[in-house]
């Protein structure tokens, strides 16, 4: 375990260091506060649009950071020649994957952190109440979505060629997903076999990202969701990360290092 | 030295040059008729796409009037044909069928059945109070203004933006004059519109309690409606609009107490109501008031 926090550590250093992080924050935070001051007929109780637009670009600004950051990990290692040295430590290659993956989680959980506040700051100051709770549950919701994308993405950069090819493709399989992943079995009713067929295999064996999206239910103030199914999504989350990340260890330990 | 300074004097000089060009430009650009700068930013960015961009907006508004359980366009959308928010104000005519608390269907599969314990689940409007079902709340339908102003901006011609922008902020805004400001813009951007004015005359009427100005508003309205050719719809949304507004001058006269009046606007009514038998039943006992029970009413025929 130390090994893999060490290495998680340098990846949290690093995201000190680059800007993507502070430019997507200050971009997040201008867009809004400049929405915020757009005058609609003189009501200035009108929240649900700024909280709309504010939880779009959290959105986008999370999968950008979770992406990017994790599709260059391993392959700039290997590229600087510190993935030898690295490996030659007592650190195992196993150890190496999960370090990474812990570094692009925990790092995508403190953007998200700095996101919500603002967020909860943003929403509050017009509604004057602070569902904590329901922050809550959406963050780590959140979270841990952005917990299997790390892992398909770290996945991706030990079996595709580049990190730009491996970003692009994740970018668009996590779109896809978030925009038509709970319509594909309704999709593949009207699909002549073997379509269906083909259809129904990628709609059951996705991982349904949208189910984490509850921004609606935040927007519109809807009551908490139930603990009972909140805590079988983080479960499910657990799962699929836990698939791509075993695929990862397998995909890496076959893979050269120089 | 001298270098540097030739660069700088250069640079002056093409400065100067640029402003003199844009300074003599500008106005011939402006005064030119093949010219899109008329100050619309949309109509320069979008051209004629910003239509489809102002009808998702206005969906958009009424998902919101339902706080966010409405219809992708994968499940059935028969009960939301006609937005509500616009059904709701009662100036549109509905063409909604089906339930609308059963637009997704039973779960086909446990990842969907799973999936709806994270989606808004039940079928509220927000000026009824939204999901807390608190009509203390019913301000709350503020919340679709923002996507409606939009939608407006995105296009002037569309003139249920404004009809229902207004109700709202009327009925439930308690804003008349905000309400006064969009429905004299739209009036502007699509003059002599029925709706608009239908909607005007609403706002005199039970806003500011002018019935006078609102009968004027309502008589303008009137006379300026043209029976339409075209598809089902179409015709019985002008007609629909045409009943509204009779209907509305027949209770101005029929409480002012010119009860004729009031049948030959009711009458007029009667000829392109859906339910012309509700108002002929309504037009006999009128006129049973005026001439005395003794009067018998003529056969009604359709």
């Amino acid at each position: 375990m130390k090994n893999i926090f060490a290495v998680a550590g340098v990846v949290i250093k690093e995201l000190y260091r680059r800007k993507d992080f502070y430019v997507l924050f200050i971009v997040t935070i201008l867009i809004c506060l400049v929405m915020a001051s757009v005058n609609i007929f003189n009501d200035d109780k009108i929240v649900r649009y700024l909280k709309e637009i504010c939880l779009l670009l959290v959105w986008i600004s999370s999968l950008v950071i979770a992406i990017t950051t994790t599709a260059r990990q391993i392959p700039a290692e290997r590229e600087n020649r510190t993935l030898l040295p690295l490996l030659a430590k007592p650190l195992t290659r196993m150890q190496l994957v999960l370090g990474k993956f812990f570094g692009c989680w925990i790092v995508c959980g403190l953007t998200l952190l700095c996101f919500y506040i603002f967020f909860g700051l943003l929403a509050g100051s017009r509604e004057h109440q602070w569902p904590a709770l329901d922050y809550f549950q959406a963050a780590m919701l959140h979270w841990f979505m952005l917990g299997m994308v790390v892992a398909m993405t770290l996945l991706g950069s030990l079996v595709f060629a580049a990190p730009s090819s491996n970003s692009t493709i994740c970018f668009v399989v996590v779109g896809g997903i978030l925009l038509v992943g709970r319509h594909l079995d309704q999709v593949a009713l009207t699909l002549p076999e073997p379509a269906r067929g083909i259809t129904q295999v990628i709609y059951f064996s996705i991982p349904h990202l949208e189910i984490f999206d509850t921004r609606d239910l935040i927007i519109h103030n809807w009551p908490l969701i139930p603990w009972k199914f909140w805590g079988l999504a983080l479960l499910y989350a657990l799962a699929y990360s836990s698939v791509f990340l075993a695929g990862a260890c397998l995909a890496f330990r076959r893979k050269a290092v120089n | 030295m001298n270098s540097a300074r030739t660069y700088g004097l250069l640079l002056i000089a093409c400065l100067t040059l640029s402003f003199g060009l844009a300074a003599n430009l500008q106005p011939q650009f402006v005064a030119w008729r093949g010219s899109r700068a008329d100050g619309d930013v949309f109509k320069i960015l979008l051209g004629d796409s910003r239509k489809l961009f102002a009808n998702e907006f206005f969906t958009k508004a009424d998902a919101y009037y339902h706080s966010g359980f409405y219809p992708t366009i994968f499940d059935n959308n028969e009960a939301f044909k006609t937005a509500h928010m616009a059904e709701d104000t009662g100036a549109v005519g509905s063409k909604n069928h089906g339930e609308e608390e059963q637009f997704m269907g039973p779960p086909r599969d446990w990842i969907e059945a799973f999936s709806r314990n994270f989606l808004p689940d039940r079928h509220t409007h927000l000026d009824e109070g939204g999901p807390a079902a608190d009509l203390s709340q019913s301000g709350s339908v503020r919340e679709i203004l923002p996507w409606l102003k939009l939608s407006t901006d995105l296009d002037p011609q569309n003139v249920q933006n404004y009809t229902v922008t207004a109700y709202w902020l009327r009925e439930r805004m308690h804003k008349p004059d905000e309400a006064n400001q969009v429905l004299l813009e739209g009036l502007r951007a699509n003059p002599g519109s029925c709706d608009i004015l239908f909607e005007l005359g609403r706002l005199y009427e039970e806003g500011y309690h002018d019935t006078n100005r609102a009968v004027n508003v309502w008589l303008a309205a009137a006379k300026n409606w043209q029976p339409v050719k075209g598809d089902d719809d179409t015709v019985a949304a002008n007609n629909f609009i045409y009943e509204k507004i009779t209907m509305q001058l027949g209770e101005a006269e029929y409480d002012a107490g010119h009860w004729q009046a009031a049948i030959g606007w009711f009458e007029k009514a009667k000829t392109v109501s859906r339910t012309p038998e509700v108002l002929q039943e309504r037009i006999a006992a009128m006129k049973q008031k005026i001439w005395g029970p003794a009067f018998e009413p003529p056969l009604f025929i359709p």
